[in-house]
């Protein structure tokens, strides 16, 4: 079977299966459609968090980032997995046994006001919008780049797709779809891992391939590369850090504890049947997550030592001058693989000195020794623009596998794309319809009408994610930056102070994550523009230097974005009436496990 | 009034638990990941060096671990002080 074939093959069948599963997990009740009837197994629940969670960015994306940022790449690593630490010990178990269906209804609850609970169902929807356009994009990609079809037309099978069993089947429909995407998913981005780790270390773990000898040489793999990376002007592979230690540092944090805040994975805890469950969840959560995030920092250094074995034949020599003339190759003779990439745009060639062959190197060096050799060796600058996608999605044809694993790592892209989507489509629609018609608008209204109300907000959300998907607002690139710096900065120390805190009221809270919110958006739009508009930029207010705080970089502020809300919080809290004594006994209530019950619409 | 000793009693040790948690969920990402992670890269562990394999290998089998302990060592808590679920 032809390559093309074989992908129509695998994503036709993978599509088969997540229909199947539509038709059989059809939701009949509100507490099916938000909570899958809240009796989901922890190993099942912990998979379709697995899925919900890695999204196209971590699927396509992380490795390529890592690849380039090398150690500081750990940032992304430790960052989406330390946060469920947080999540399984300070949140979690606490939102289960409260015991009911949305993020927002606790903060209505907790704060005992509806206006609290507005910003919250704002802050949730502006997280998860931003958030689902990346992977409508993703979607587009996948198609367009595996099978051929348009972009466009990519983006309307996959809306088309999700709408079947998310609108039919709700959480239920979604979760047993999710464990079917989770199984594609790892298994596309495994197998190629461990057929390349095998080729180059000879360890068919991609997680000791790491570690291991480099084939063929008395170097380690990592020793190999650091060497390579170096000759070529790029920095140290396993020391190189993203502007400061402490920018890693709050970066880290800010990607912790916005993954602990994140809606659209909170809400995957309220389908399971106990506060022990829910604590057991996490934990086989983070060992499905953990498979995929501890062979992507290997699929990254294999795929920089690949690309970089392919163009400059010195890598593979045991004394090999990368400067010498018949080192890099000739363009004319590059491999298939490259030639094919080319036309999708994601890897250009640009002949800048006119000798005919490939020089890929660290154009932006400062290095005064190596700008010399550079200059010695009639270099005119780096004639490679790589994507760091391609480090995923071009790997299996790089390591020259066979076409089912090409098409493979296709249908795992769609997985991945789809499954997170499904997710944050469900938080976007029961905030509306659970939060705002139910608990705002029309608390009178029937379990059958919001069963009907969710669904119409769920076909709504997917209409306005494959608009958005289809015309990406100038913001795309900065939405990770804003879900997680909403997330950090807003959501987790709200919901930290109402578990953790007997005393904070709702006017703290409301007080701190309008200035968590308020100061992280001002820092990011300072940078980025006013709602990403180009030309809005206003650093000049502040010295007109970039990362003017500490050298922190608008990515990282989340934490820092937290840190005011605490503060506020707690300061307004002193000055304000105290919190009802009920509310008190609430909190007293949630801390223990006893008594925890099915989760529920009540208000 | 018993209760509510009892109940002061099952929160400050799961305090106690969570903040002991913490404390090696920060030491092995924040500590040897990162501040330190220069430091210990002159340590060599299966190939890698050490401060790089806590940032990128390390920290998440531990936080697997640290999980998973917590959810046991929670489960003895709720039966000690018979709060747990039926």
């Amino acid at each position: 079977m032809g390559l093309q074939a074989m992908t129509y093959f695998v994503v036709g069948l993978t599509f088969a299966i997540y229909i199947g599963i539509a038709v059989w997990a059809r939701a009949g009740s509100t507490s099916e459609f938000y909570s899958a009837g809240g009796n989901v197994g922890p190993v099942v629940n912990g998979m379709a968090i697995g899925a919900d969670w890695m999204s196209a960015a971590s699927f396509i994306s992380m490795a390529g980032l890592i690849a380039n940022m090398g150690y500081g790449g750990g940032l992304f690593l430790m960052g989406w997995t330390g946060g469920y630490v947080l999540l399984a010990m300070l949140l979690a178990p606490y939102l289960r046994k409260f015991g009911k269906f949305t993020v927002p209804s606790f903060v209505s609850a907790r704060y005992y006001s509806k206006g609290a609970s507005l910003v919250a169902v704002l802050c949730l929807l502006a997280a998860s919008l931003t958030y689902i356009i990346g992977q409508m994009t993703g979607v587009g990609v996948a198609f367009s780049r595996f099978l051929g079809v348009s972009n466009a037309m990519g983006i309307y099978i996959g809306m088309g797709i999700v709408f079947l069993y998310a609108v039919f089947g709700g959480m239920k429909g979604i979760t047993y779809t999710q464990v079917a995407q989770y199984c594609v998913l790892i298994l596309a981005y495994t197998v190629p891992a461990i057929f390349i780790s095998m080729q180059l270390t000879g360890n068919p773990l991609p997680q000791l391939g790491l570690g291991s000898g480099f084939v063929g040489t008395d170097m380690s793999l990592l020793g190999k590369l650091d060497m390579v990376v170096t000759d070529l002007g790029f920095g140290k592979y396993t020391t190189q850090v993203p502007g400061s230690l402490l920018n890693m540092f709050v970066y880290t944090v800010s990607l912790m504890i916005g993954t602990a805040g994140l809606p659209h994975v909170i809400m995957r805890f309220f389908t399971v049947a106990t506060v022990k469950d829910a604590r057991y969840s996490a934990g086989y959560a983070l060992i499905f997550i953990a498979l995929l995030y501890t062979t992507a920092p290997a699929v990254a250094a294999m795929a920089r030592l690949n690309l970089h074995a392919t163009v400059n034949k010195a890598v593979m020599q045991a004394d090999g001058d990368v400067f010498a003339t018949e080192n890099s190759i000739v363009y004319e003779t590059r491999p298939d693989w490259m030639k094919r990439w080319e036309v999708t745009g994601l890897l250009k060639f640009k002949d800048l000195n006119g000798d005919g062959r490939i020089q890929y190197y660290n154009g932006k060096s400062k290095n005064a020794e190596f700008l010399a050799k550079v200059e010695a060796a009639g270099w005119k600058g780096s004639e490679l623009s790589v994507n760091r996608d391609i480090m995923v999605l071009a790997n299996p044809e790089i390591a020259l596998l066979p076409n089912w694993v090409i098409a493979l790592v296709a249908a795992g892209g769609l997985a991945a794309a789809l499954s997170t989507a499904a997710g944050l489509l469900l938080a976007i629609s029961s905030a509306i319809s659970h939060d705002l018609f139910k608990g705002i608008w029309f608390p009178e209204m029937s379990e059958q009408k919001e069963l009907l109300a969710g669904k119409v907000a769920m076909a709504c959300s997917i209409v306005v994610a494959g608009y958005l998907g289809l015309n990406p607002p100038g913001f795309a690139a900065g939405t990770v930056a804003i879900a997680f710096g909403l997330a950090a900065s807003s959501i987790f120390p709200c919901l930290m102070m109402g578990i953790f805190s007997k005393t904070m009221n709702k006017q703290g809270a409301i007080a701190g994550m309008l200035s968590g919110l308020g100061i992280t958006m001002l820092y990011v739009f300072a940078h980025k523009g006013i709602f990403f508009i180009k030309g809005t930029e206003f650093l000049g207010l502040f010295g007109g230097k970039s990362s003017f705080f500490f050298g922190i970089s608008p990515n990282a502020f989340g934490a820092i974005g937290a840190i005011v809300n605490f503060a506020v919080a707690f300061a307004v809290k002193n000055m304000t009436p105290p919190v009802p004594e009920e509310i008190a006994q609430m909190v007293e209530d949630v801390r223990i496990p006893r008594g925890s019950k099915a989760v529920d619409g009540a208000h | 009034m018993s209760t509510d000793n009892s109940s002061k009693a099952y929160w400050k040790d799961t305090i106690a638990l969570v903040r002991n948690m913490l404390i090696i969920w920060f030491a092995v990402s924040y500590g040897a990941g990162i501040l330190f992670a220069g430091a210990l890269n002159s340590i060599s562990i299966g190939g890698y060096p050490l401060g790089f394999w806590f940032a990128q290998q390390g920290s998440i089998y531990i936080f697997i671990a640290l999980i998973f302990y917590y959810a046991r060592a929670m489960g003895k808590l709720d039966e000690k002080y018979d709060v747990h679920e039926d």
